[in-house]
């Protein structure tokens, strides 16, 4: 059986990396004692896979993890067997929700988990597209508003970054699906982007030189994983608790 | 709008605004966020003394430290306290701090370091000591104790390097010598009165005079050195009411501080990243080289039950799959098979928690709880013989015999591990080529054993050169030269050979020239560390950060010469720098020690045999507290030593009940 669990990573908890959020994850398994699967071999670890590696610094509103659980002998899907106080007690995921929460550190917040088979893509496998919220320091609207229009009627974006020490240069242009400016922030301008995750994750930050030559980004969230499938786009888990999303962040 | 999220809404006092557009522009940004489980949501107020206690390297290195999360503990749980941490920002990160004016930072809630009453160190070696400077100036305070007024904070140090503070005196305001779990209490009742009346009646000279008088606290400040050319004639206190000599602290049972009780668990990676539980302080093999043995006496270990609990406890809270033993020879603890064997077998860990044991004793018990305690991962394991002769181990009072390592290594070999690595210093005293050629015979007759049960085995080795430490026998010893250095670890080399299977590894004979420096240097090195650090010479522990050439030339600028403090030999009529500072050991002690040293009569450990008045029990009216009246297995110091007199020792039995509460 799999859990996929989508949760947050907000406020100072967000200048931590990809390997860190995994070790994060591997004590608070340990601490809620779920029946996690361990890998074989001289050093077993909780068998557990990420979705895209969010870059260090970035927030985000919707992160996902597969975590392998035994199918138990006396619920849906197992027992606790662990060290924590649920031993003993079968796995539901709504209490499991609030266990995983607690031992998760503030900002990393268990917003749904779904239960399923095992089976169908990994994470990696599924995300195309991923909507970032980010804003540029000191960038005027007005002068947001025009390069905005500017980078969408360009037929190429041609970009060059630093990938193990190579430089890499390639079009960015098919990887944005959406640019559009939300308005002013309190550093700047606030926009929103769809970008693509196949063939590589492209980052908010790659858009900067060309929009704002010169300029920094102030913050970056991403806001939404999607899965595509025949043109129509679902996210991983969805997370419908809030009826407008993000509004408590985007007081515009 | 912000795009940042409100969980970050903090105290006024917080300078996390300004920290944190410079996070996206440095490496490693999560080591300055803290955030760590358990770390404690601190409440200042005008009537607690607020304590800043820093590490002065950096998050990576500083955040296990057992000490700082002790005494953070200890002093959160008072009234009348609060303290933080900080450690030393990377040099990206700092330089971007200067260019934006954002000082030095606590981690709890990036408070600015200056606006606490206490900035405390803990010194655990002396190449940190530019670091101190560093934070000291980053967080907008004076460098030197003379150029601080009223307004600024009291800057504090302790640890073990803090045993010789005279490098430091002109720049550590108060420093601290021994255990902190007491005396940071005597001090926050001391600075209440302060606080209470206000800075401007009671002066900074008159809160310092106050606190000299507390037992373990050292005010350079209120002593005088007296000098007769390049020598010391005498130290002396200022003022009457100040002590001649200053005691160092101990705490007599161990089982009373069961700290700490919420270990931090980091976000991101530092060294050391497990369950640490100590199990004992204090260590009496008497190994003369050893600082750390010779000032944390006597010997007080955990009650066996207590350890259980902060095992299970810890395991439980903090989600580590491992746990570390620690002590300064944890084999030697009197519960060790027994603890070792609970935590294994404990049903609740489903054999996914590994125990590791730091500074394995050589003998063949110590492989078999290393065997007990890795059921599957047999990668490496460590041995410390410390010298290539059983002549040279007996001068440095390391009583291994060659068979006791051989057997240990055999052993090791055939329960399954492959790769073995031995400990060694060079430039020990009275070390002759043969002593030093020794060390490369030792290693390749391992790799020879070895190679009778795996095809993989091999050796590495790692070679340190000797620093002389203060407190120890060694202190009169003249260090080799850095020349002399590097002609034995060439020599360990050269006598290596073509062997593959033994892998050399050696410290830098430079940067143990400047350890032996700061380690026995007096008030005038001072100046030099202050140039050191002025021309940019922050991490020199760190090696791509260490300038030798900083050194030698603020030693040229100050007028002082290296040989004079690093390989002169000392006499015993000499006055030592740090001869006002008492670690326990009576200097008749260290001297007669020093010369069975050099006619090679080894020394037993008073553990288990009649006391040989060291005077770190005698003088501070403690006592070994061991839970066995015999030895462990493998027994005591090796060989060469009567055990059989064993329980007539003044042991004292801890029958206590495990403590759990909170202290008052």
């Amino acid at each position: 059986m799999r859990l996929r669990v989508r949760f947050t990573k907000r406020g100072k908890v967000c200048y931590t990396g990809h390997r860190d959020v995994a070790r994060i994850w591997e004590r608070a398994i340990r601490r809620v004692g779920l029946p996690v699967v361990y890998t074989e071999g001289f050093s077993p670890r909780p068998k557990v896979s990420f979705g895209l590696a969010l870059p260090t610094g970035y927030e985000s509103d919707g992160e996902y993890l597969d975590i392998s659980v035994h199918p138990g002998v006396s619920g849906v899907a197992g027992v606790f067997d662990g060290v924590g106080p649920t031993t003993g007690t079968q796995l539901e995921p709504a209490g499991l929700m609030t266990l995983l929460d607690e031992a998760l550190p503030v900002g990393m917040d268990v917003q749904a988990i779904e239960l399923n088979d095992d089976r169908g893509q990994s994470l990696q496998q599924a995300i195309t597209t991923c909507s970032w919220r980010f804003e540029i320091r000191g960038f005027d609207v007005a002068d947001a508003t025009e390069a905005v229009a500017k980078l969408l009627s360009a037929h190429e974006l041609p970009s060059t970054r630093i990938h193990k020490g190579k430089e890499r240069s390639d079009d960015l242009r098919p990887a944005v699906r959406g640019l559009e400016v939300l308005g002013g922030g309190n550093d700047g301008a606030v926009m929103v982007a769809d970008l693509a995750a196949k063939p590589r994750l492209v980052r908010p930050s790659e858009l900067v030189p060309i929009l704002a030559p010169g300029l920094e980004m102030a913050g970056a969230v991403r806001i939404h994983q999607w899965i595509e499938t025949d043109g129509a786009r679902r996210e991983p888990v969805p997370f419908d608790a809030t009826p407008a999303p993000h509004t408590e962040l985007c007081a515009l | 709008m912000t795009l940042r999220s409100a969980t970050d809404a903090s105290p006024t006092d917080s300078l996390w605004s300004r920290i944190e557009p410079l996070l996206m522009r440095v490496q490693k940004p999560a080591r300055y966020i803290g955030c760590e489980l358990g770390s404690a949501t601190p409440e200042h107020s005008a009537g607690k003394i607020s304590w800043f206690i820093a590490y002065p390297d950096t998050y990576e290195v500083g955040l296990p430290n057992q000490g700082i999360q002790i005494l953070c503990e200890i002093l959160n749980e008072r009234e009348d306290a609060v303290a933080e941490r900080g450690y030393v920002p990377w040099t990206d990160m700092t330089a971007q701090m200067r260019s934006n004016r954002v000082p030095l930072f606590s981690l709890e809630t990036h408070r600015a370091a200056a606006s606490f009453d206490i900035i405390a160190f803990n010194l655990a070696a002396e190449l940190v000591y530019t670091n101190v400077l560093e934070a000291v100036d980053l967080a907008g305070v004076p460098v030197r104790n003379e150029d601080r007024d009223e307004t600024h904070p009291i800057v504090m140090a302790g640890g073990h390097a803090a045993y010789n503070p005279e490098p430091l005196a002109d720049y550590v305001d108060v420093f601290v010598m021994g255990d902190g779990e007491e005396v940071v209490g005597d001090i926050t009742m001391a600075l209440r009165g302060w606080k209470a009346i206000g800075k401007p009646q009671y002066s900074r000279e008159d809160v310092l005079r106050d606190l000299s008088k507390i037992q373990g606290v050292y005010v350079p400040s209120m002593y005088e050195v007296t000098y007769d050319g390049v020598d010391i004639i005498a130290v002396d206190p200022c003022h009457a009411d100040v002590p001649e000599m200053v005691l160092k602290r101990t705490v007599a049972d161990l089982g009373e501080w069961p700290y700490p009780k919420q270990q931090l668990v980091p976000l991101t990676e530092v060294v050391h990243d497990r369950l640490n539980v100590e199990v004992f302080r204090g260590c009496t093999r008497g190994c003369r080289f050893c600082q750390a043995g010779m000032i944390t006496r006597p010997v007080r270990e955990r009650p066996v039950d207590q350890v259980r609990t902060m095992i299970q406890d810890g395991l439980m809270r903090t989600g580590y799959d491992e746990v570390s033993l620690t002590s300064l020879s944890t084999a030697d603890f009197s519960g060790i098979d027994q603890v070792v064997g609970d935590t294994v077998a404990d049903p609740l860990n489903c054999g996914q928690v590994s125990i590791s044991l730091p500074s394995l004793r050589v003998d063949a018990f110590t492989v078999g709880l290393a065997a007990q305690v890795s059921n599957a991962r047999r990668s490496g394991l460590t041995f410390a013989p410390e010298a290539g002769t059983w002549r040279m181990r007996q001068v440095i009072n390391k009583l291994i015999g060659d068979d006791d390592l051989f057997d240990a290594v055999e052993s090791a070999y055939s329960q399954g591990w492959q790769r073995m690595k031995l400990y060694f210093l060079t430039g020990l005293p009275s070390e002759m080529d043969d002593d030093t050629t020794a060390i490369a015979d030792l290693a390749k007759r391992c790799v020879e054993i070895g190679e009778q049960y795996t095809q993989k085995a091999s050796v590495t080795l790692s070679l340190g050169g000797f620093v002389p430490k203060a407190h120890t026998p060694f202190q009169w010893f003249g260090q080799n030269d850095q020349s002399e250095l590097s002609r034995k670890i060439e020599l360990v080399r050269g006598a290596i050979g073509r062997n593959r299977r033994v892998q050399l590894k050696w410290h830098d004979s430079r940067a143990s020239l400047i350890e032996g420096l700061a380690s026995r240097g007096d008030r005038r090195i001072g100046r030099v560390i202050e140039r050191v650090w002025r021309a940019g010479g922050v991490f020199q522990e760190w090696g791509e950060h260490f300038n030798l050439q900083l050194w030698t030339e603020a030693m040229e600028a100050e007028g002082l010469s290296l040989d004079w403090y690093v390989t002169r030999h000392r006499h015993q009529d000499e006055v030592l720098p740090w001869e006002h500072i008492h670690a326990g050991l009576h200097k008749d002690f260290l001297w007669q020690d020093w010369q069975d040293s050099i006619v090679g009569h080894g020394l037993e450990d008073c553990r288990w045999t009649p006391c040989y008045d060291c005077g770190a029990c005698t003088e501070y009216g403690v006592e070994h507290i061991v839970a066995s009246p015999v030895p462990p297995a493998g027994g005591s110091q090796g060989t060469g030593q009567d055990l059989t007199i064993g329980t007539s020792v003044p042991v004292m039995l801890s029958g206590r009940p495990a403590s759990t509460g909170a202290r008052a």
